[in-house]
């Protein structure tokens, strides 16, 4: 039966190049694909407005410095922020290393603990533990329950007046959880504590309002929201941004610079030295722009029947894990495994049917440690995903099943 | 290549049923490894003797060509001279395997023999 959502994607699906290809990509956790426009944007850029930005006096140079600034607009409108609270830099990682080399000269020296969860992605653990080996602090970790969520309660216990950094995913990319963020910010903030918010899976998947939010930073990136790589997000309140000191030195940051000394100038531009990926940030909000005109409420309509679809089908599999707390709790990531079945071989004989899943440990070994695996199978959709993909998934899952029986 | 080509039954039985896994008594020799392309970890305990291996065993948790690849290797190795071990190329690996493998799999592959050659040094 079609229901007006997989209508709506068929339309949505003439806007993916790459779907021509006939590959059923269910990785866009790791990358999403390219909407056409997004591509048209990099080459019309190159193409005819290229130039570097800042202080040119030309027409070319100053077109290009207003379509740098306009993006910049189109982002930090998407998550609620202001333009000057929209820090760009090379990806999510380099956001959160940027936090982890600046951020010591705000913390009270009576703390000395940073909250993480059990289910943060390498790139929000382990700046963190480089900055508690530096400067001698304590991890904490808020411990996952039996349904692969948070346990509320640890957490209460684990955020205290010692913590100085709370930083916590809004979704994991392992199990999908949408974590209950607002309410672990107002716990942090009752105690004190700067409040991280690691929004690279709930970026494309979930309306954010970093206001509502009340987090003091945020961090995506763009490749994961149909834009192009090399640009990542770094939101944060102005009051503290502008705090930070630089991270990387050197042109385009400066107000004044004699042989001993520089003096900075203000958030957000003192934290991009050296020439931006310019087109990359355009074509970012291109893609910004797209998903404004899909709006996310109907992309969370069409991944929550996705979602819904393929954990149904899924279950049906016989002698299968899946590490997901359930199509309420869960955006359209799902990890399992098959009994007796390597994730990696798993993977090798989905490529056979042209599918595209991610296996290993997804950039989160300790959580595979917990979950006690060495890895599992990553499948995470997005608006251009069908049912009849995700048809020829099972089939390819009771082929491998087929392969490996004793 | 297919799933086909590289799920050949002897891999499968080997994966199934690998020689030489299992933890080894009196171990002079102990080395553990991860697999770059993430998923696969591997133990290698060895006895060695007058500079040749009397024994070995592995233990880990792998694909089926980590673990298939491992199985032939330690039967391979088992009675050779160190020198002999370290003159084992990935060459000889893909030979004994005898499956088409992508770049990425060779890792796999290739993951006690790595493994092995550092052991054996310790």
């Amino acid at each position: 039966m079609t229901t007006n959502t997989d209508i709506k994607i068929q339309e949505i699906r003439k806007d993916f190049p790459i779907l021509k290809t006939e590959v059923i990509y269910f990785d866009n956790a790791a990358t999403s694909q390219r909407p056409q426009i997004v591509i048209d944007k990099l080459k019309e850029f190159m193409e005819n407005e290229n130039a570097n930005i800042n202080r040119g006096v030309y027409t070319l140079s100053e077109k290009a410095m207003i379509r740098f600034n306009e993006s910049r607009k189109v982002i930090a409108e998407f998550i609620g922020a202001e333009e000057k609270e929209i820090v760009f830099t090379k990806n999510a990682t380099e956001a959160f290393n940027l936090l982890a080399y600046t951020i010591k000269d705000l913390i009270s020296k009576e703390k000395d603990e940073i909250v993480l969860s059990e289910m943060e992605h390498h790139s929000n653990l382990i700046p963190w533990q480089e900055f508690a080996k530096k400067h001698s602090f304590k991890l904490k970790f808020i411990k996952i329950n039996s349904n692969y969520e948070l346990d509320l309660d640890d957490a209460k216990e684990k955020i205290t007046n010692k913590t100085a950094i709370l930083s916590i995913t809004q979704v994991s990319n392992v199990l999908g959880t949408i974590n209950p963020v607002k309410e672990l910010i107002k716990i942090a903030k009752d105690n004190k504590a700067i409040t991280i918010i690691d929004a690279a899976q709930s970026a494309p998947n979930i309306k954010i309002n970093v206001k509502d939010l009340n987090c003091d930073f945020l961090v995506f990136s763009s490749h994961k929201v149909l834009g192009p790589t090399g640009i990542g997000i770094l939101y944060g309140k102005y009051e503290i941004l502008n705090k930070l000191p630089p991270f990387n030195f050197g042109g385009g940051i400066i107000k004044n610079v004699t042989w001993e000394n520089s003096t900075y100038i203000d958030a957000p531009e003192r934290f991009e030295a050296g020439t931006q990926n310019v087109a990359e940030a355009i074509a970012s909000a291109e893609a910004i722009k797209y998903l404004n005109k899909l709006r996310m409420e109907n992309v969370e309509e069409i991944e929550k029947e996705l979602l819904t679809y393929a954990l149904e089908k899924l279950k049906e599999i016989k002698d299968i894990q899946i590490y997901n707390p359930g199509k309420d709790k869960s955006v359209d990531i799902i990890s399992f495994n098959l009994k007796d079945i390597h994730c990696h071989d798993v993977a090798s004989i989905l490529n056979d049917y042209n599918i595209c899943i991610r296996a290993g440990h997804h950039c989160c070994m300790p959580l595979m440690s917990k979950l006690n695996v060495a890895g599992v199978c990553r499948v995470s959709f997005s608006v251009f995903n069908t049912k009849q993909e995700i048809d020829k998934l099972i089939e390819a899952l009771q082929k491998c099943q087929e392969v490996f029986k004793q | 290549m297919t799933s086909a080509e590289m799920y050949r039954e002897h891999i499968l039985d080997l994966y199934k049923n690998p020689h030489n896994y299992g933890e080894l008594k009196n171990a002079t020799h102990k080395f553990s490894e991860f697999n770059p392309l993430c998923g696969d970890e591997i133990t290698i305990q060895l006895i060695i003797n007058n500079n040749k291996i009397e024994d070995i065993k592995f233990t880990g948790k792998g694909c089926a060509i980590s673990i298939a690849s491992a199985s032939l290797l330690t039967d391979e190795v088992k009675g050779k001279t160190i020198e002999q071990v370290k003159n084992l190329s990935s060459e000889n690996i893909i030979k004994m395997l005898n499956i088409p493998l992508s770049s990425v799999r060779i890792k796999c592959a290739l993951l006690s023999l790595d493994t092995l050659k550092i052991a054996i040094e310790k």
